[in-house]
């Protein structure tokens, strides 16, 4: 896009800027509107599994429930409590919604196409998921209410927690790809198994792995059965207790738009990301970006179908599976894959 | 801990069987209806608001004999009672406190001339308390409105009466 901002005569400071701010924006604009349209299809979602009909009156099938409610969320007044810490309590849904907007820069949608093509894509991810635990906290404190506190501790405990195996998983995926770019780790997974699948989830040695990546990635984002920060029948609603209007909104926002990224995420490090899911000619005929779009979409399918499926888990279960089955077993396959590549020769 | 258990959880075998079944309700017609545009049928004993009829000669049917008021469980109906100019026995008052009714149905039970009864409509929420304070104006309205329903419900009941 800069040599397009280049030939309009532009210096290539101007041009490079522009292109990156244009860039920003034809991610982060469609992604809202996405998020939108994936709070209808998750209410659609969980509506047909119990039976029922989900939003069906507002717009054509009630496609424009979300832009409904967010319009009636926007006139609504944004509630301070007097005791609240008013500066940190207004920036707390801020950073929760920039920081789950950040780490879309480096996913791929399609070869190439990637706002910030860095070769540590994956550590940026990482760190900029671990930030998020931080608008949750400042939520939390801020607020001066003693359940958005329990909250927002649990919410931090949790998202650490998974982190940990998180980390150890992609050590895995960073292992066998032999790069922590992310277009590079789609490439690497170009007919990874048997020279036809794309995707590291057909390796015996990884699908486990992608198992552990999913459960974990439900508990990063903590939704169902990990939601344990929202169990209203413990905590009324969690860190968002205190918000209101457009705050509150905006956490709602960053939610969906973490769980899309996870979603992304889980396709993008084991699904093959824009690649189609077997290595034949014919269907590279499919634009990447359709392919990643599908598989983002059935991502979020899963993680509906789970929160529609299952009940949450019970705060002292979801610290033991994280710490007492998560941990060992990820560290387990770090030590087999890494010795299983030194054995072929992966390094070599 | 058998080998069986061992393979059940590490296969999350219980979570996939519970995934496959919600799956299968995805799929399913939907249990429940389009509410505002499809409505279920309901029986000719339906208890809903209440309405004070007529004869079909115009005449009001209720002659204040305060039956409804006494069965009342709810003590939500109020009735004063005088002669009319003709000398009938007529209510001058008949007011039912429609949020303090439970819908029993003992009223028009007790009715010895099917005056009031409860009709089969059951949407007239209000955006007031004021507005479910019913007098008898407002309970005669209802009969007239709701007269042709209510005779049909009353008829289809009878032969099990």
């Amino acid at each position: 896009m800069t040599s397009f901002f280049l030939s309009l005569g532009m210096t290539y400071e101007w041009a490079w800027f522009v292109a990156t701010v244009c860039g920003i924006l034809l991610i982060a604009l469609p992604l809202m509107v996405s998020v939108a349209m994936i709070i209808y299809a998750d209410r659609k979602i969980w509506a047909a599994m119990a039976l029922r009909r989900g939003p069906n009156v507002v717009g054509p099938f009630g496609l424009l429930q979300s832009f409904a409610d967010g319009l009636k969320v926007f006139l609504q007044e944004t509630i301070i409590p007097s005791a609240a810490n008013k500066g940190i309590f207004l920036i707390a849904p801020v950073v929760t919604f920039t920081v789950a907007l950040m780490a879309w820069a480096v996913i791929p949608f399609n070869s190439g196409a990637v706002l910030a093509d860095v070769n540590i894509g994956l550590l940026y991810v990482l760190a900029i998921s671990s930030l998020g635990v931080y608008g949750t906290i400042m939520a939390g404190w801020a607020s001066n209410s003693k359940y958005p506190f329990f909250s927002a501790m649990r919410a931090s405990a949790q998202m650490i927690s998974y982190e940990v195996s998180i980390g150890f998983i992609l050590i895995c995926v960073v292992l066998w790809s032999g790069t922590f770019n992310m277009n590079g780790i789609v490439l690497a997974q170009k007919g990874h198994v048997l020279g036809i699948v794309n995707g590291f989830v057909a390796n015996p040695l990884l699908f486990p792995m992608w198992v552990m990546f999913l459960i974990s990635s439900l508990a990063e984002t903590q939704r169902a059965p990990f939601d344990l920060t929202e169990a209203e029948s413990e905590l009324v609603a969690g860190y968002q207790t205190e918000y209101s209007s457009m705050a509150f909104a905006a956490y709602w926002l960053g939610e969906y738009a973490n769980v899309l990224l996870m979603c992304a995420l889980n396709a993008t490090l084991f699904w093959g990301g824009w690649l189609p899911p077997l290595d034949i000619p014919v269907l590279y005929l499919v634009p990447g970006f359709v392919w990643f779009l599908l598989k983002v979409l059935f991502f979020f399918f899963v993680f509906s179908w789970i929160k529609a499926t299952v009940p949450r888990y019970r705060y002292d279960q979801l610290m033991r599976l994280g710490w007492k089955v998560f941990l060992p077993v990820s560290l387990l396959f770090v030590v087999i894959v890494s010795g299983y590549l030194m054995a072929i020769g992966h390094f070599a | 801990m058998t080998v069986g258990y061992l393979i059940k959880s590490f296969t999350l075998w219980e979570f996939v069987k519970a995934h496959w079944l919600t799956l299968k309700y995805f799929f399913k017609p939907k249990a429940t209806i389009n509410y505002p545009f499809e409505k279920n049928p309901l029986s000719p004993r339906f208890r809903g608001e209440h309405a004070l009829r007529r004869y079909p000669n115009g005449e009001e049917r209720c002659i204040a004999c305060k039956l409804c008021e006494a069965i009342c469980p709810a003590q939500a109906i109020t009735i004063e009672a005088a002669p009319r100019i003709d000398g009938s026995r007529r209510t001058t008052r008949y007011d039912i406190d429609m949020t303090k009714c439970i819908y029993c149905g003992f009223c028009q039970e007790a009715c010895p001339v099917d005056a009031i009864v409860e009709g089969p409509n059951l949407e007239y929420a209000t955006e007031t308390r004021e507005e479910l304070l019913y007098d008898k104006a407002k309970l005669l309205a209802n009969g007239d409105k709701w007269e042709r329903a209510i005779a049909a419900n009353l008829e289809a009941d009878a032969p099990y009466r």
